[in-house]
Parts: structure tokens; sequence; C-alpha cells
């Protein structure tokens, strides 16, 4: 027994080093960039002065380690300590007191000089930047399948005629009696044929026309602004909640007040990512397009503060249902838990948003029979004994958004 | 024992040809074919061809016109969005209904920056959370297209605020001390009242006059001389076990219907396990809603108010009903004082006389019954009304001596309540300077030297103190519509102040309330109640007692018609006539809507125009057509034409009519031109304004068209609508009603296994929720404060008058009344109201004739009514054995956008359309479809408020709870009539509303398995009356042949 408890107490011991050592070593240059746009980004750029200075170069600047972190962590000790360096530095940036951070660590902050350093001088990189990268057309093969079509028909029919022809000019030399040739557009099975087929391919498209009236799948239109939900929502990870906050309060997602995107373009006034494009391989430039919201806005980024009337943004709607139709957010993202992207695609990797679904009753009914409901975790559902009782009994599966009544009329019409 | 027969109509009393139709045809109405006449369709006005050609042109400009380009849409989100604004959500903000002195609590549900909808506010003790029509009606006001909208001097508009202060400030200070009035409706604000001494210390010799429209000065007076103060009690019908109204219509208009109704019900709620409620005299000339409520009622001829107040005194002193010649009636009145003397300290007597000595014989008959202290608070005082005829009728002689320098006038328009308008215009004419704040041109400010429209209550600030130490608090829901301010910030302009009425108002209670919190806390709440202590109230003083009685004595006899002049339930004074929700929801009564009219006795009816209404012929001449004959009303010099509508339960020689008709155009195309001014019918006796006369009635050559809905839905013959039983039969024998209901089912499974053994259909599992509703008919007194409510949380349509007559309208809920007893006896008619809509049957014959589907059954017992789906074949309607469901017989709500189509109400057959002015579809639900032409619609159970409340618990991750769902008709209603909720939770207050109540409960035409979701609780009559058993499960209908019988039994 002694025995195995030494050799547990050995493992144990090994397992909580290479833990620590672990966590030790999972803080590194990536999660400095993390770390920085967390705490740091509303005050700090690398290369340019905001509601602070300028961070690059900060190691050459304030050689002393610990006096840099002890400044990071507690501000306000360094300057009461009369160190001259910040003292001046202070006054230097209209005593703006800089937030305390006391909860970094030496790795983290260590992390996030790393990052700092890593971080290329955009006015040196600019001179390297190549032009947009063209993208390759699309092949699309229709047209040539098209026209051989045509050519293979027309063949046919020559074929056909000159078939007809030779059969009546050997009727001829046998004798047989031949009629008067009808031409082909005269034939009786033929304008049956064509007719038959006009109504098939002709019903068919006016159905699907009819069908599709007022739907509007993979509709772009142009916005105001070039906002692209790749770089805020994929690139940049903001929960889509954090903008569209209506979305778990009632019917509408709602676009963002302005001042909810100056929270952060306060501080963030260049684009500094990756090239972004337009569908029309267009490059956009997204330090102008930011410089457009500061227009409606009315903010100056060079002097920090409003000083125009704002004016609001008429972004034009791309998701629209008829009125007779009732859709509630809240319903789906807050009870229901269903993602964003479930209906509206793959959006942190849109640019420009367009609508991925078709919004179509058929599409929402489909959703709703397949759809299964929160049904255990939600109390709300408490009240279905039967169902309680038969998922338990096995005699149902799970229960879907239909099977307690969503797909009735008056879930959605009222 | 006879039968009991109820009828709807004289036509359904008599059974008559006209009734018989009615009960046959599909429809009320013919189709609408327009000049088809006999001649066939080839000669019609509009050929087959002609239709063709018009079909196939307007195919083509259609497609045409639409292309298929899709609009494009904006969104514009906020520049800077408030902290709870959330577009799609609404906000409910704490604010006070204020109509002269009424001042109800309320909270205004506020969508997107609009306020659409009002509901009472729960945290008040007296109302809680009840509401009347008006209240409900009151945010359409906002939205009146009429309001005036901006400032004017001489009609002309005055371009600022700043200019008009200036005008008006030269203007009074030019008067060189002729006095300044202040002539308002009841000021019961105690911020106002601060404003205005602030105002009057301003001016020397100036002085503040209430004025209100429907007088309360005879009570005030009589007070006075009983109790030193003039004041009005407030009334705790709740602890009366017997009540004896001499003519107060205390549940629809009289003081404070809300509290009353509350208190009256809570009187009236029969317990099952000790079924005793509260006894209700009624002595009174018509029929009012309240008499109409009445347990025992006796009528009199208005003349004799005093006497019978007289005798009813003299009979509780041990004397008899002395000077009563009439021998039902002198039974009841001892009757009733038997009552009172042996259930002293829980009676109460109210009475609605403007007679000062009729007021103080009844004071001293409450003193007897030792009523003070007990059901009568004389501290809580009712501050509703304080307006003095005599003060007034002071100030407009005054104002005709010339000796009045001003006149300001907030919220009182006496040149058109007032009896004598003439004079008092004649007198406004002759004082320099006319100030009105009134929100429109009405006949007063008309008259007007300068008008500074004031707020609507929707987006004031301000308080109100409707009973002593019940305060109430308005703040705005939105930004003034128009260039308008609150009439106190005139005064503290004009008086020098250099504060806006908002910052007053926010100093005035922060200083009050002690602190900005509690400030906030009473705005977030809307009330702040501290009732005062009860510190010995003023005792009695019965010294003007006794020639009270002998005034009334000798006042003169009368042997012609009279008049009463009174206030209908949904319309009270007139103020808000020009709100078409209010002219649209039928009188309680006679059922009409659209106008007022003369109410006679059938035996005026019988002896004025020939028309026996026992008798079915003259019954269907008078009553199928809309057409009613008119008279000329004569009072001294003073005449007016008026139709003629004959009600049972009207005295015989009495004939009443409504005030609040009869407004000019300027108040808007609601009101004008709809029915005639009766305010001029008062009498003013030197003290006090009666409402009563002596009148002459002469019969004229000329008829008029009157909307009444009383007989647009038949039951096609079928019985078992309403129950009633009385108190004494229900005590005697508590199962009578369950028992018959057995009894009826007992082939088809009985009550137990009806639902599965009654049909060859399958039955259908309602496994989560099912939606059930309860109304009790013992406290649905036919308000129509629920109907209002009904229409403004469902976007129901205004029709107008020209659709009503021919049975176009379209409530998704109305009240039906329902007659008992012999039309000549008028203290025989028993009334019995009840509400009645969409049953959501469960096996709903609606839902099997639809040939698109587009009505059916939800999993919750909805019957969904899809009007994207429906394509209006009306076969639903036509096999509703309710007639609950709505045609969209025109466009009425504008929804489509071709201008010229919604212009309207040019001829009598023309749709006049009142909601489809941009300003007034602001007042639309967003989360309710507005219906277009051509589709079904009908009572949804509320969904859009159901699917909200299971969301918040689902969001909360809750079962589902009483108070997440309420319908707008169940918030509205003041007398907790109609219970709702979740019947498969055993404890929700329906399942218990139904269970407690099983020996009262019923469904209407249970027998025909429909098997509604609204459950009924039979009305019980505080009667000492026990009939016969086997009375129930019989047809109530004396006739008529197999077509009853087929339809009550499939």
């Amino acid at each position: 027994m002694i025995h195995y408890r030494s050799i547990l107490q050995r493992v144990a011991l090994i397992l909580s080093v290479l833990t620590v050592l672990c966590f030790d070593q999972s803080v590194f240059a990536q999660d400095g960039k993390a770390l920085f746009q967390q705490n740091c980004a509303s005050c700090h750029a690398v290369h340019k002065n905001l509601t602070g200075p300028a961070l690059a170069g900060i190691e050459e600047r304030v050689p002393d380690k610990k006096l840099l972190y002890d400044w990071i962590r507690n501000s306000q000790a360094v300057l009461q300590s009369g160190n001259k360096y910040f003292n001046d530095l202070y006054v230097t940036w209209n005593k703006t007191a800089m937030n305390l951070f006391p909860n970094l660590s030496d790795e983290e902050i260590a992390a996030m000089i790393t990052y700092i350093n890593s971080v290329p001088d955009p006015a040196a990189a600019k001179a390297d930047a190549g032009g947009p990268v063209q993208q390759a057309a699309e092949s699309d093969n229709s047209l040539i399948f098209g026209v051989l079509t045509l050519i293979l028909a027309i063949i046919v029919l020559v074929l056909m005629q000159v078939n007809s022809n030779l059969k009546r000019l050997s009727d001829e030399k046998e004798g047989v009696p031949s009629y008067e040739p009808v031409p082909f557009y005269r034939n009786k099975a033929y304008i049956a044929l064509f007719a038959v087929v006009l109504f098939i391919v002709g019903g068919y498209y006016t159905i699907q026309g009819a069908v599709g009236l007022g739907r509007s799948k993979d509709y772009q239109p142009e916005q105001p602004i070039y906002y692209s939900h790749k770089v805020h929502a994929g690139t940049n990870q903001i929960n889509c909640l954090y903008c569209h906050s209506g979305a778990q309060e009632g019917k509408h997602a709602n676009i963002p007040s302005l001042n909810t995107c100056m929270n952060c373009h306060m501080a963030i006034s260049e684009y500094a990512g990756e090239a972004l494009y337009r569908e029309d391989g267009t490059e956009v430039n997204g330090t102008e397009e930011i410089k457009k919201l500061y227009s409606y806005t009315g903010w100056d980024p060079d002097q920090k503060k409003y000083v125009n009337e704002p004016k609001p943004i008429e972004w034009v709607k791309i998701h629209n249902l008829p009125d007779h139709v009732y859709f509630n957010h809240a319903q789906h993202v807050k009870a229901g838990k269903v993602a964003c992207q479930t209906c509206h695609g793959d959006i942190q990797n849109m640019g420009e948003v367009f609508q991925y679904s078709d919004l179509s009753m058929g599409w929402c009914v489909n959703c709703h029979r397949e759809t299964k409901v929160q049904f255990e975790d939600n109390k709300f559902y408490s009240i279905y004994e039967k169902f309680h009782n038969d998922l338990k009994s096995g005699k149902m599966d799970s229960v879907t958004v239909e099977s307690i009544g969503g797909t009735e009329c008056q879930k959605c019409h009222y | 024992m006879e039968q009991k027969k109820y009828w709807q109509s004289f036509g359904e009393l008599n059974n008559s040809a006209a009734h018989q139709q009615n009960a046959q045809d599909e429809f009320k109405e013919d189709l609408p074919f327009e000049g088809l006449d006999d001649k066939g369709l080839g000669s019609a006005a509009t050929p087959r061809r002609d239709f063709l050609k018009y079909v196939g042109f307007s195919t083509a400009a259609a497609a045409v016109a639409a292309s298929c380009e899709m609009p494009v849409k904006k969104a514009i989100p906020f520049v800077n969005r408030p902290v709870d604004a959330i577009p799609g959500v609404a906000n409910y903000y704490a604010t006070t209904f204020l109509a002269g002195g009424t001042a109800i609590p309320v909270v205004a549900k506020v969508r997107d920056g609009r306020p659409i909808k009002i509901e009472g506010n729960e945290l008040s003790s007296w109302s809680k959370g009840a509401t009347t029509a008006q209240v409900q009606a009151s945010v359409l006001d906002l939205y009146d297209t009429a309001r005036l909208r901006f400032p004017m001097a001489d009609k002309k508009e005055v371009s600022t605020f700043d200019a008009f202060d200036k005008m008006v400030g030269e203007a009074l200070a030019g008067l060189n001390g002729a006095p300044v009035v202040l002539l308002t409706s009841t000021v019961n604000s105690p911020s106002s009242k601060a404003v205005i001494a602030e105002f009057l210390a301003k001016y020397p010799g100036a002085r503040h006059v209430q004025y209100d429209g429907v007088s309360y000065s005879g009570m005030l007076l009589a007070n006075e001389a009983s109790f030193g103060s003039r004041m009005i009690p407030s009334y705790a019908f709740d602890k009366a076990k017997v009540i004896v109204s001499l003519g107060a219509d205390f549940l629809g208009t009289w003081l404070n219907p809300v509290e009353f109704q509350h208190g009256y019900t809570r009187g009236r709620k029969v317990d099952p396990k000790n079924p005793s409620m509260s006894k209700h005299y009624q002595f009174e000339s018509m029929l009012s809603m309240t008499g109409a409520n009445a347990d025992e009622r006796y009528t009199h001829r208005p003349s004799e108010t005093g006497v019978v107040a007289a005798a009813l005194l003299s009979a509780i002193n041990g004397q008899g009903a002395a000077g009563i010649s009439d021998a039902a009636l002198k039974k009841g009145i001892e009757q009733a004082a038997k009552d009172l003397t042996s259930n002293k300290g829980q009676a109460l007597v109210v009475a609605n006389s403007n007679d000062v000595n009729v007021q103080l014989i009844v004071n001293a008959i409450n003193d007897a019954v030792g009523s003070y202290g007990t059901t009568i608070d004389l501290v809580s005082k009712l501050q509703n009304k304080a307006g003095i005829d005599a003060e007034f009728a002071k100030l407009v002689e005054e104002m005709n001596a010339g000796s009045v320098g001003a006149v300001l006038l907030y919220d009182v328009n006496p040149a058109y309540d007032y009896f004598d308008a003439e004079k008092f215009i004649a007198g406004l004419k002759k004082v320099r300077v006319s100030v009105s704040f009134n929100e429109k041109m009405d006949e007063t400010t008309e008259h007007c030297k300068y008008v500074l429209p004031a707020n609507h209550y929707l987006e004031s600030w301000g308080d109100a103190e409707q009973k002593v130490g019940y305060i109430s608090m308005l703040q705005p829901t939105i930004a003034p519509l128009f260039k308008t301010r609150q009439w106190q910030d005139n005064l503290l302009k004009w008086s020098g102040s250099a504060v806006t009425y908002a910052e007053y108002f926010k100093n005035f209670w922060t200083t009050r309330l002690g602190g900005d919190n509690t400030y906030l806390k009473a705005l977030q709440d809307g009330v702040v109640e501290s009732p005062a202590m009860v510190m010995g109230f003023p005792s009695f003083n019965g010294g003007s007692v006794a020639a009270a009685v002998a005034a009334v004595g000798s006042a003169k006899k009368s042997s012609g018609t009279e008049l009463v002049i009174y206030q209908k339930a949904t319309f009270t004074d007139g103020r808000q006539s020009n709100n078409p929700w209010l002219q649209e929801t039928p009188d309680p009564i006679t059922r009409a809507t659209w106008d007022n009219y003369l109410m006679v006795s059938p035996a005026l009816g019988k002896s004025m125009f020939g028309i026996d209404i026992t008798n079915a012929t003259q019954a269907d001449e008078y009553e199928a057509f809309p057409k009613k004959p008119v008279v000329k009303v004569k009072l001294g010099n003073k005449e007016e034409e008026l139709p003629v509508l004959i009600i049972p339960g009207m005295q015989a020689d009495t004939v009443a009519v409504a005030v609040g008709y009869g407004r000019t155009e300027a108040i808007g195309r609601a009101a004008a031109g709809v029915g005639k001014n009766a305010y001029k019918f008062g009498v003013f006796n030197g003290t006090t304004v009666l409402n009563t006369a002596a009148v002459t009635v002469e019969k004229t050559a000329g008829e008029y068209k009157i909307a009444t809905t009383q007989t647009h839905s038949s039951y096609e013959g079928r019985y078992e609508v309403i129950k009633e039983i009385t108190l004494a039969d229900y005590t005697k024998n508590p199962t009578k009603i369950i028992d018959a209901r057995a009894k009826e089912l007992e082939p088809w499974g009985g009550l137990e296994n009806y639902e599965k053994d009654g049909t060859i259909y399958p039955v259908f599992d309602k496994p989560g929720i099912k939606w059930g509703m309860s109304i009790d008919l013992n406290s649905c007194y036919g308000c129509g404060a629920c109907v209002v409510a009904c229409t403004a949380e469902n976007n129901v349509s205004v029709v107008g008058k020209p659709e009503v007559l021919r049975a176009h309208d379209m409530h998704w809920l109305r009240i039906d009344r329902y007659f008992a007893g012999d039309p000549n006896d008028p203290n025989s008619i028993q009334t019995v109201f009840q509400p009645m809509m969409c049953q959501h049957c469960d096996n709903a014959p609606c839902e099997n004739v639809c040939p698109v589907a587009a009505t059916n059954h939800s999993s919750e017992g909805l019957n969904q009514m899809t009007y994207n789906r429906c394509i209006g074949t009306r076969y639903c309607a036509n096999n509703c054995p309710y007639k609950v469901r709505r045609f969209n017989w025109a466009d009425y709500t504008g929804s489509d956008s071709f201008g010229d189509n919604m212009v309207g109400g040019k001829g009598e057959n023309d749709v006049i359309l009142m909601m489809n002015d941009d300003l007034t579809r602001m007042v639309l639900n967003p989360d309710v479809t507005v219906r277009s032409r051509g589709v079904i619609e009908k009572c949804s159970f509320c969904v859009q408020r159901l699917q909200e409340g299971k969301l918040a618990a689902k969001k909360a991750g809750r079962p589902l709870e009483d108070r997440d769902v309420k319908t707008a008709c169940q918030q509205a209603c003041a007398a907790d009539a109609i219970v709702f909720g979740n019947v498969n939770n055993a404890e929700s207050a329906v399942s218990k509303h139904r269970n407690e109540n099983k020996n009262r409960l019923f469904y209407v035409q249970e027998q025909i398995h429909v098997l509604p979701n609204v459950s009924y609780l039979a009305k019980v009559r505080n009667t000492g009356e026990i009939s016969a058993h086997e009375q129930y499960g019989k047809p109530h209908f004396m006739n008529e042949g197999g077509h009853a019988a087929e339809g009550g039994h499939h």
C-alpha cells in the first residue's frame, strides 16, 4: 500500500508541476495581442498616439523593466514616487490618468510587449503593399453547353429534313404516291410537341417566378458605409449581441445606434487589417469608411471630441418580412438558443451582408419541423407532462418546435 | 310557473315575421350588387362584358404599375439610443387619465415612442387597475386631427410662444383693475392649485371659478348644510348589504364609477359556501345602466324624485311611505326601507338629483340608517366635482354686466354645455380679454380672442388628487405633437415666474415627498397614497331636513311628459365626442351607435305613434327598419327635433335624452353632425341646474335612421344563451343549473364524457397550455370598457354610421342586452348583459367549412384566423352559432395606398373613414395585422399578448403564470367579470373560477357540442323569487315550430 501511495504522490507531483509549466508557458505572443486589445487598445495604439502615447519602442524609452511593470500595474504610485520621466509624460498628456491594471502578471505584460514589438510600422509597410489581387473569373460553362445543344438540335432538324426528303425521293422513284410535303412548322406533331414543351417549361418558370415574387434571397444592396461583418464578427470576434442587443430583448435585432459604434471607434480610427474587397473586386479603404462614420457622428478624431451635429445613417434594409408575419428575434435567440448563423449564414465571413435565406414560409416551417426545443433545460416546458412521460418511456425521442404547436398559423400570423 | 323568457328585440318577444326572417338569413344585409333590380344581369349598371373589360384593364394596369421591383426600404437606427428605448419593445409609463375632475391612474403603453394603449394602474388601491371606456379611448384623442396645432390670436396663428406671452401679458396689464377670472373645470391637482394661487396673487381681485358641465352642486351644497363643508364623500359599496339608488347611475357615470364598480362587485360576488350578496334597489324614471343591474327596480315620474326620497325617509322613520299613491312604488319603498333599517350600518342610499333638497333628505336617510362612518367615508372625500352652479351663474351675470376684465378658460365649454349658452356667449363677448386653453376650437374657444391650446394628458406633467390622500402623477409619454403648452405653464409665465411647470412640479413634489428618490419612485409608480387618518368626522346636522321635506312636498306636480337628461355610460358628458371608438361603441341599454335620441316608454310609443310593440306586425314596422319617427321636444322657447327609440323599463310619461351630442364641425369629423345638444334642456332653479324638466313632445312628419346593433346577429332560435338564478333559488337548490346541464347532456355521455361521446370526431390533445376564459354574468354591468379596450388593442376598424346601419360593425366583442318581463310594466323589466366574443370552440363549426383552411384550431385551444389566407367566402360567419365573426366589407383603415379610395363619407351609403389619417393611424398596434378588405376577422383571445406572455416566461425559464397573460378586455374590466388563463393548470385563476363556481357554470348553447373555451357563470339576482323546477333545459322561446328544435339538437 505504502509503495503505491508514494508512486501516486510522485505522479501527482509531476502532474502538478507539468500543469504549472503548461499554464506558465501558455502566455505567448498570440495571447499578447488579445491581452493588448482587451486592456490597452481603447487608449493606446502601437504606432499612433491615441488617448495615450504610441507604445512602439516602449522598452527603449523605459529600459527599467520593473519600473515599466510597476507603471502599468499602478501608474499613480509611480507618479507619487516622483519619477521624473513619468511625471513629465503625465504633464505632456494633459494629466490624463492611466487606468490601473493590478491583476496583470509579469508574463502577461511581457507577452503584450512582445506583441507590441512584433507589430510592423504601417508607414514602412506601405511601400511594400501590393495592388489588389485579381480574382480569377469564375468559368461558366453553361453558355458553351447551350450553344452546343442548339447546334446539335439544328443538326438533328436538318438531318430529319434531309431524311424525309430522301424518303420522298425514293418513294417517288418507286412510284409510291406521295402527299404534298408539309413544312415542319405546320406539322401537327411538331406543333403539339412544341406546345407541350412550352407549356411545361413556361409553366415551370412562371410558377417559380410567381413563388419568388417578393422574395429576395442573395439581396446585397450597397450600403452607405462599407461595413464588414468579417472584420468585426470574424477577425475581431465581437459578439453579435454586443451590437445587435435587441435580438435578445424583442422582435427586432436592431442595427446598433451610432453611440455603440463609437464605443470602439473613438479609439480605432484606422483600418490596418487585411485588404477588403467589394463584390466587384474593387478594394475598400477601411480607414476611409471609418471616416464616413465620423462624418455621420460628427466626431473629430484629432481633437478627440464631437464637433458637428450627428445625423443618422440610412442603412438599406436587407431582411424584409411581409406585414402579416410576426417574427420575434428574442423567441429564437434567447428562448430557442438558435445561432445567428442558422438564418443569417456565415455572417462572420461576409463583407457586405447579403440575405442568406429566402425567408419563405416553407423555409420557416421546415426549420420548425426539425428544430428541437430546449425542452429539458427550460422550465417553461415543464407543463408538457405528456411529452415528458413520452420522452421517458421512449415513445418520443425529441420534442420539436412542431410538436409544441410551432407550425400553427397563429404562431406567426396575427 | 311560466317559463321566463328573454328577448333582445321586440321581434324576438313576439316572434314576428322580421325576426323569423332574420333568423333564417345567412346575413342581415343583401349582397351589394348595385343597380341590379329585377332586370337581369345584362341590363345591370355594370353588365358582364363591362365587368370583364374592367377586370382585364385593372389586371394589366396593376401589372404595369407594380412591376416586379422590390421597393428599397431603409433602416435608420438612433444616433444615440436612450438606454431603455429598444425599438420593437414597448415601454410602460404610469400617468393619469384626466377628464374634468375625473382622474384615473393609468399606465400608457409606449411603442417606439408612440402611446398606443392605455391600461389601468394596478398600484392604485382604489382603481385597482380598472378603467372605463373613456380611459381606453383617450389614447385616440391624442391623435385627433381636429386638435389645435398652434397658438392663435383673433383666429390667426401666433408664430412663437414669446410673441403670444407678450400679447396676452400686455392685454392683462391694460385691464385697469378690472378683475381677472380663471374659469376651469374642477381642479384637484395639488401643484396646479399652488400655481393658481400664485397667479391669483399677481392679479389683485382675480378669482378662480370652477365649472362642471354635469354638475353635482346639489350634493355639495346639501353636504355643506349637513356637515358644514362643501364636499362629496366617498362611498364604500362593498360594505353595504343594502344599496338604494335614487336614479344614480353609479356603475356607469355617477361620480367615480370605476371605484364603485369594484366595491359593488365585491359586495355581490356570490361565494358558493356562503351564498350572500348585497341587495340593490333602484328607483328611477328612465332605464339607466345601473337600474338595469338592480335586483328590484321601481319607476316613478322624474318630478317625484323628492317625494320618493321623502317617502323613503318617512318609511324608515316608521311612518310608512307617505305621499305615494302608486301601489307598486309604495310597496317598493316600504320594502327598501325595511331592508335598510334591518341592515343599519351596512346600508347605503345614493341619489343623482342635483336638487339640494333631495340630497338633504338622502343625507338624513343615510344618517338614519347609520351609513356615515360605515359605508360613507367623510374623510377620504371625492374631489372630482367642485363646481357650484350659482357661482357660475353669478359669473355669467357679471360678464354680461361688463365687469369682468379677463377670463382665462381651461377645459370648460359652457357655450356648449351650459343650459343658457347664449347668455354665456353674450357675456364672453363683453369680456375684454378672453383666453382659451382648450385643446380644440370648440364652441367656447370660438368666441375667445386668444387661444393657446393645452397639451393632451399624455403629453403633460401633473398630478391629481381625486380622492383625498390618494395622489396620482402624470408624466409625458410623448413630446407635444403640436405647438401646444400646458396651461399651468401659461399661468406661471403670466404671473412672472421664471420656472417652467415641469420644474415647478418637480420642486413641488421633491419637497413634499422629501427627496429625489421618492419623487422618482412616485413618478414610476404613478401613485402616492397616504390616506388621511380617521379623526372624528363631522357630525350630521339635520336642521334643514324638515324644510327640505316640506319643499319637495309642495313642489309643483307635473302631469304631462317629463324629460330626463342623462349621460351614456360609453359617452359621459361628451368631452370625447370626436372619438370614433366611443361613437361606435353601442349604448348599453339601447345598443345604438353614433347618435342620441329620445328614449320613450312603450306606453308613449303606443299613444303617440300607434306602435304597440306587443303586436308582431306593428313591432316589426317600427323595429325592422332603421328609420324611426321624429318628435319635437319643447321646453319654453327651446326646442329640438329628436328621433325616438321605444325602450321597455321607461316610466310611462318619461322621455330621456343623452348629453354630449350635437357638436360643431370644428370638434372633428366623428362628432360633427351627430345627434343634438341636450344640455339646453337643463333647468336652473336659482341654486342648481336640474337635469329633469316638464316638456312637451310633438310628433313630426320626419323620419330618421338610427344605427342599432342589437338585432344584427341572431341565434337562429337556438336556446340557452343566458342563464339566471335568484339568490333564494340558489340558496335552496344550489345545484339547479348543473343538474339541468347534466340532464340535458345525459344522452351524450353526461357532463363527464360529453366531449368524447357527443361527437363522432376524435378528441384532440392540448398537451401544454389550453387557454380558457370564464365570465361572471353577475359582475358584468354592460359599461363597454372592454369593447373599447378590445378595439384599441386589436386595431378593430371603425366603420361609421352608414356601415353600422348595414350591419357591418366590426366589434370583436359585443355586449348583448337581454330584457325579460312585461314590456308594458316598467317595474317588471329585468335586464341581463352578456359579453359575447369568439368562443374558441374546440369543435368549431367555422373551421370545418372554410375552403382554404384559413381558420383552424391550435394545440392551445385557440380558434385561429389567418387573414392572409382568407379569401372571403364568409362560410365561417354563416356557420358560427354565436355570430361573432366580422367581415371587412371595405378597407376601413385605409391600408391600401390609393389616395382616392380613402376619402369617402360623402353620401349616406358611403363608408365614412375615421381611422385612415396618417396621424390617427399612429395609434395602431404594430403587433396586430391591419386587416384589408375582403377578409373575416374575430376575437383572437389577444393572441399577441399570449405570445408575449409566453415569451416572457420562456426567457425567464419558468412556467407560465397568470400575471403573464391578460387579455385587453380582462385588463379593462373594473368588476373583474372576465377571468382568463391556462385551464390545463389547476392552480390558475380561470381553473379556480370554474371549479369553485361549478354550480353556476354554463356554456352558451352547450347542447350543440361545439365545446366553447369560454364559460359563463349564471347571473344571480337577489330577489326572493323561487321558480319552479325544470325551468332550465327547456327552450325559453315560446315559439316556433321545428326550427328551434332542429337547431337545438343536431
